[in-house]
């Protein structure tokens, strides 16, 4: 994890930007520019950087670090079962490319989705205050990398006072091994307006490669957006994700976050009630087992008054793998009459299983209503007891309560098939448990 | 109801037990016939809890000697979800809270597993609806209940007729209800109490751990044991409970030093 090992494979990484990729819009082109900059002054970080005290991310660099050179042709008949009934609209990425031919749009009620390659010349215009300007990638180098290689993306703007009933899929699937693929998601909700979007990671196998992506959220005054996050990469991959969601007067954001999948997945969910009465709900949960490493990084800033913010995190952690939890809460000075509660519950299902979790409250107004709390334990063995004397075997007794356990925060997600894929993998999970 | 001609149950022979080294049980010896109902009765601390989580098989009670007969067969032996299929209950002073879990999976697993062991076939979720929900009217629940999370946000008196449906889907042979009665307004304990009699007869049996004579009432027990220092130091028949309630425990204690007195 030297410095030298970690510029070596920046260099790398710029050699394989395209120089002529120079955009037709000034200001992306320009966003690119500083986004290069700031890689060549930026370093890996290292466990010594206060963010990354846990989680040694230098494995990432022995991952050659290229974007996919090639397109894998999939047919629809492959993934399939990997699409959600209910979405009317599915935005799919092959390798951090977008698949026109896997994809399916519908423009219900003026919504303007698609890839963003294709949006930029009609919708510059709106999509431009917005693109990069959530997820600072001053002092983050893996944002950074992803707007330096910034070709194309989900776009979602929904226009104001529409309501989008069926979820929006945004399917990105890792098809090759040894490649890094820079997804980004946009969001933006106009006053008013409604949408639920799935941002769904899976693999077609297990092999080792790097997904670093950046989501961008903008939610106007009175809009509400239901964000659902599902990380299901292979057990070999690495998951950088920087998502920011930014929320106007009365905006709702309600986030669920699902890590499942990478061997190594770092996840950075910054929300900022930015306007008085805004309101987000950030859920999450990581489900890991064998040398996995999950490490969830939140930053809920009340910046205005009456703020509301509900979070609740949970980890299930078996073999030896090592979940990690820092969350941070900000209320500012004048943010008075925020409400906020923070929990971290985390089950460890083995002596080796490591969970290390830092709630954070950081309170700088005096009229507010904040609450915090961690719990780090073990099944109960009066509750296996209680299962064990309605007839349950020990496995089935550990595995019903490491499911409930879980189970708490799938019920939460408002997508049926999506509630149902992952209470499957939740007893797929437990099941694979050893007694 | 006592029957000259059932067989015996349970047979417990000089049972010790303690726990984390305490000795807590010091040699009960006690047989319960099928169609019988037990009360056991005692101060806290007197062991009657203790004795109710060793025949369901709690791993934090060593059983140090002693035997225990279920059926004729060594239910010591016996892993807790084994005795569970073969026909223990224990209905929980504490039932526990499951968030995440339905009440209704959680029910459905648990009788099919023990239906499976005994050789039945499992029922599917709606064939399950169905005999639940003829179970719930016995305990006037209210069908959400099968709806909403293991015994979370139940009141008290929600949770104890949670356990005796149980009691009910899974027909154990012996029914232990440890201090079922405890928290209990007087119509939820009537309902309780109700539904356990409908499930008593000749083809199981009943231990009723309690510290009041008030859940005696409604259901009526064939032996009143009185339990102290880990020994059942009286045993009479309905009438000792109410003679306990109106002398309360402190005359049983002095009767049974004298007594031991009397033998030095």
């Amino acid at each position: 994890m030297s410095e030298v090992v970690s510029n070596h494979y920046l260099d790398d990484l710029l050699k394989t930007y395209p120089q002529h990729s120079t955009s037709a819009l000034p200001w992306l082109s320009q966003l690119r520019t500083e986004a290069v900059d700031r890689v060549n002054a930026l370093k890996m970080p290292t466990t010594r950087d206060e963010e990354w005290r846990f989680t040694d991310i230098s494995p990432l660099t022995e991952v050659p670090c290229q974007p996919a050179q090639t397109m894998a042709q999939l047919q629809p008949a492959e993934i399939k079962h990997h699409y959600l009934q209910e979405a009317a609209t599915r935005l799919v990425f092959i390798d951090g490319q977008y698949a026109p031919a896997l994809s399916a749009i519908s423009n219900e009620s003026g919504i303007v989705v698609g890839n963003l390659s294709t949006l930029l010349t009609s919708y510059s215009a709106k999509i431009a205050p917005h693109l990069g300007r959530y997820v600072s990638f001053n002092d983050n180098i893996f944002a950074a990398l992803n707007a330096a290689f910034l070709h194309d993306g989900a776009v979602i703007i929904v226009p104001r006072d529409t309501s989008i009933a069926p979820p929006i899929h945004l399917l990105f699937i890792a098809t090759q091994k040894e490649v890094t693929s820079y997804p980004r998601c946009l969001i933006i909700a106009e006053p008013g307006s409604q949408v639920t979007v799935v941002e769904d990671y899976i693999a077609r196998h297990e092999e080792p490669y790097v997904t670093n992506s950046v989501t961008e959220v903008s939610v106007a005054d009175n809009a509400h957006v239901n964000h659902i996050r599902l990380q299901r990469d292979s057990r070999q991959a690495f998951h950088v994700a920087n998502c920011t969601a930014t929320l106007a007067h009365a905006g709702n954001f309600q986030s669920i976050n699902v890590a499942l999948g990478a061997r190594i997945s770092r996840c950075n969910l910054n929300i900022q009630l930015a306007s008085e009465g805004a309101e987000c709900t950030v859920n999450g949960l990581a489900l890991i087992k064998k040398q996995q490493l999950a490490d969830t990084h939140t930053f809920i800033d009340h910046i205005k008054p009456n703020g509301t913010s509900r979070q609740l995190h949970k980890c299930i952690v078996d073999g030896a793998a090592h979940a990690v939890f820092n969350g941070k809460i900000m209320v500012r000075p004048n943010a008075q009459q925020t409400d906020s509660s923070q929990t971290s519950r985390n089950l460890l299902l083995t002596g080796q299983a490591q969970v290390n979790t830092k709630p954070q409250l950081e309170i700088f107004a005096d009229d507010v209503k904040c609450a915090h709390g961690a719990t780090v334990g073990q099944l109960d063995p009066e509750e296996i007891f209680y299962l064990k004397s309605r007839g349950l075997s020990e496995l089935a007794a550990r595995n019903l309560l490491t499911y409930a356990f879980g189970a708490e925060i799938i019920d939460r997600i408002p997508v049926i098939s999506v509630k149902n894929q992952l209470e499957k993998a939740v007893l797929e999970y437990t099941q694979s448990l050893e007694s | 109801m006592i029957n000259q001609n059932s067989k015996p149950l349970l047979e417990v022979q000089g049972l010790h037990a303690t726990v984390n080294g305490v000795a807590i049980l010091k040699g009960i010896d006690l047989t319960i016939n099928y169609g019988e109902i037990h009360a056991i009765m005692g101060v806290n601390g007197s062991g009657k809890s203790t004795f109710a989580k060793v025949l369901a098989g709690h791993a934090a009670y060593q059983v140090t000697a002693g035997n225990v007969l279920f059926d004729g067969k060594d239910l010591l032996a016996l892993a807790p979800e084994q005795r569970a299929r073969t026909g223990v209950f224990l209905a929980f002073q504490y039932p526990i809270e499951i968030p995440g879990v339905a009440n209704s999976q959680f029910l459905r697993l648990a009788y099919n597993t023990v239906q499976t062991q005994r050789g039945k076939d499992e029922l599917d979720p709606l064939e399950f609806d169905d005999f639940v929900r003829e179970k719930m009217k016995l305990l006037e629940m209210n069908p959400d209940f099968l709806d909403r999370s293991v015994n979370e946000g139940f009141s008290g008196g929600e949770k104890k007729r949670n356990e005796i449906l149980q009691m009910a889907l899974l027909e154990p042979r012996l029914n232990i209800l440890d201090e079922t009665d405890s928290g209990l307004d007087i119509d939820a304990l009537r309902i309780v109490a109700n539904g356990v009699n409908q499930i008593t007869n000749n083809d199981n049996a009943t231990i009723l751990v309690t510290h009041y004579q008030r859940l005696l009432n409604y259901i009526v027990p064939d032996y009143v044991h009185v339990m102290e220092s880990g020994r059942i130091v009286k045993t009479g028949g309905k009438e000792l409970a109410l003679e306990l309630e109106t002398r309360g425990y402190d005359w049983i204690s002095a009767e049974n030093s004298a007594t031991e007195g009397a033998v030095l």
